[in-house]
């Protein structure tokens, strides 16, 4: 049995917790939160062992593994404390803010032998999985572009109450919804080397950017496009989309769907004819023990449970390739801020809804931002 | 409880194989007439029951059936609460205990006002769940709702961190509120059987993926088999076509050749389509039936 932790019971931590809890081999003993009101729901209706500080925690419970879903500024502490007691870690995505630190604690697991393993799940995802699989079999002949979307209606008013909204505390549609486009650029086809022409638009917010649109440049003349919004509500849910050309070709896909066009037919292994294939996720996706809400979220865990099992550091979605995502983030925020390119008239319609206003009712013990702070204290 | 339920995915740009699909239907049914049209066509061609979400749209189609009761002359509802999107972005936006206070009916009732504080701050999720419970049946007012479901991310979130006993919450609430029976919508059929076990909600009605490919059956296709067959709960079957997988006449074969599936749900656009497949159950129980077991 591989025995987990959970830090930080927000909507990811606890759709992980549920989905970690269920997993026949691992069992989640304690769960972690600074919010009073939810520790104490936790610890009135599930069997779990309760802690307001993740410090207490990992000093108290003999844990193989922890999985971190706290705001984002936070995991750099948490993973390093954890790191030093000898537990392997899955951390939420974006990793770090500063890539420095991503790329140093991805060595600190490596040397240390524990396994290491963002949340971006779309490396889980079967339609891009399979983009995965034709582009590395040279089906599509030399690519020359990539491009990555991902929209979705998370902010549609200019008021924000979350950390979400908070720059300094790693919100914004950068590290929420285009790091998963970059990290699926950086999965398919490696990272680039530069970045262009990065637009860092807010359309509601008043203190993060809420559409992220860039341009990708890798070194052997191929280039990239990244377009992000969390502002258009005309998606369901999140929609992420990939779509690659090379020489022979060209591979788009979603969560559902996967649509090659090949001009020369490569070779039988591959499963392309000349012309169009469509395959979908039913037929691409391996079953998973539970399911709560997608495939990907419960094959994720899945497979970090069995790299813990096997004190295995090598990961699809390690720290190191986390890492190379947070340095193309980086890369974005350095050429967006020196582009300016921040709309003044949006600005003020953000600025001026929100301005500096506390966070609404704070009683019941919720403590929005003390809870950050209490996250990220030294 | 009906044999045939029709179900709304098709109008809410739900599709699990292709989002271009889902973005065609969501622009199709963006006019309410157009959704109108193919509830009149599946209550024309002889189904009586609508299992839906409960997503502001859905009170739409309710008005308009309260406002035609002989046109819709024993349509029954059957709830599928709650519409999680609607509480996962106000989680994302306000945090969990704003999320919850928001949902918290509102008015000028003092008592409802008092019980939801009251519950919100005792952490009492019996009050809690009763008025979440009746805020989503709101939209139902004077209609028939025989079956009420918990819709399957918040079944199988409750299942996955162990929280069974508000299995029996809801199930209580809505047989001494409502009248109705409970209902579990599920993809994790067998672990959700043993945990309603546990907390002693019997024989209950369980909406399931149940198809040939095995496609969101969480356990497995022989499972399933088995656990249809042999133990004590009244099975719906959910995505029976596979998404679009399998072809009609084979996928309903598979489901309504098994003799203790007591309902299908299905959905889809067309007309054609609903009688199509009406027509297709209709002729497999007959045959079914006709011979003596």
């Amino acid at each position: 049995m591989v025995r987990l932790g959970l830090v930080g019971l927000g909507k990811m931590g606890i759709s992980h917790l549920a989905i970690a809890n269920s997993h026949p081999d691992a069992e989640v003993t304690a769960v972690c939160d600074p919010s009073t009101y939810v520790i104490d729901g936790i610890r009135k209706f599930t069997k779990f062992r309760t802690y307001g500080d993740y410090r207490v925690m990992l000093q108290d419970e003999n844990l193989d593994a922890i999985i971190v879903a706290t705001p984002s500024r936070s995991h750099r502490d948490i993973v390093q404390l954890a790191l030093d007691r000898d537990v392997s870690v899955f951390c939420e995505k974006p990793f770090c803010l500063e890539a420095a630190e991503s790329e140093r604690l991805a060595e600190v697991a490596a040397a240390r032998g524990l396994a290491n393993q963002v949340g971006y799940h779309a490396r889980f995802i079967a339609t891009f999985r399979e983009a995965k699989r034709i582009i590395d079999s040279g089906a599509l002949g030399a690519l020359h572009h990539i491009k990555a979307e991902a929209y979705g209606g998370v902010v549609l008013r200019p008021a924000r109450g979350t950390w979400r909204g908070t720059r300094a505390e790693g919100g914004g549609c950068l590290y929420d919804y285009a790091s998963h486009a970059v990290d699926l650029v950086n999965y398919l086809v490696g990272a680039p080397e530069k970045v262009a022409g990065t637009a860092l638009n807010r359309i509601f917010s008043a203190d993060v950017e809420d559409a992220v649109f860039s341009t990708l440049m890798f070194g052997n003349g191929m280039t990239g496009q990244i377009e992000a919004n969390w502002s258009d509500e005309s998606y369901r849910k999140m929609f992420m989309r990939v779509s690659v050309w090379g020489t022979n070709g060209r591979v788009t896909a979603d969560r559902q769907e996967i649509q090659t066009f090949i001009r020369t037919p490569p070779p039988a292994h591959t499963g392309l004819k000349k012309g169009w294939t469509l395959r979908n996720t039913t037929e691409l996706t391996e079953d998973v023990w539970y399911y709560l809400r997608g495939e990907e979220y419960s094959a994720q865990l899945d497979y970090f449970v069995q790299r813990v099992r096997d004190r295995d550091s090598r990961n699809i979605s390690s720290f190191e390739s986390a890492a190379e995502t947070d340095r193309v983030l980086g890369m974005m925020v350095a050429d967006g801020t020196q582009n300016a390119s921040l709309p003044k008239g949006n600005v003020s319609l953000g600025s001026k809804a929100l301005g500096n206003k506390p966070l609404g009712n704070r009683s019941l013990g919720e403590r929005p931002s003390a809870g950050l702070l209490h996250w990220s204290r030294q | 409880m009906e044999r045939i339920l029709f179900g709304d995915n098709q109008f809410f740009g739900v599709n699990h194989m292709s989002e271009e699909k889902a973005r065609a239907q969501s622009v199709r049914f963006s006019d309410m007439k157009a959704i109108l049209d193919v509830l009149d066509g599946a209550y024309d061609s002889g189904i009586r029951v609508f299992m839906c979400t409960t997503q502001d749209r859905v009170e739409e189609i309710c008005d308009h059936v309260r406002s035609n009761p002989a046109r819709y002359a024993g349509l029954q509802f059957y709830p599928c609460m709650p519409y999680a999107h609607k509480y996962a972005n106000a989680v994302t936006e306000h945090g969990l205990v704003n999320a919850m206070r928001k949902f918290m009916p509102s008015g000028n009732i003092v008592g409802t006002l008092m019980k939801g504080g009251l519950s919100l701050a005792r952490k009492d999720m019996k009050g809690m769940a009763e008025l979440l419970i009746d805020g989503e049946m709101k939209m139902f007012r004077g209609l028939e709702t025989p079956v009420i479901f918990l819709q399957n991310v918040v079944t199988d979130l409750i299942l996955g961190l162990g929280m069974h006993e508000a299995f029996s919450v809801f199930a209580d609430h809505v047989r001494t509120k409502y009248k109705a029976e409970p209902g579990f919508i599920t993809m994790n059929l067998p672990r959700l059987l043993d945990a309603l076990d546990e907390v002693g909600v019997d024989n209950p009605i369980v909406c399931a993926s149940i198809n040939k490919l095995g496609f969101r059956m969480c356990g497995g296709l022989e499972a399933y088999e088995r656990i249809v067959g042999k133990r004590r709960f009244r099975p719906v079957a959910m995505s029976v076509f596979g998404s679009g997988a399998i072809a009609a006449r084979d996928a309903l074969e598979y489901v309504a050749g098994q003799e203790k599936i007591e309902a299908i749900v299905f959905g889809a656009s067309s007309i054609e389509n609903i009688r199509k497949t009406k027509a297709i159950i209709d002729d497999i129980d007959r045959v079914r039936l006709a011979v003596p077991a």
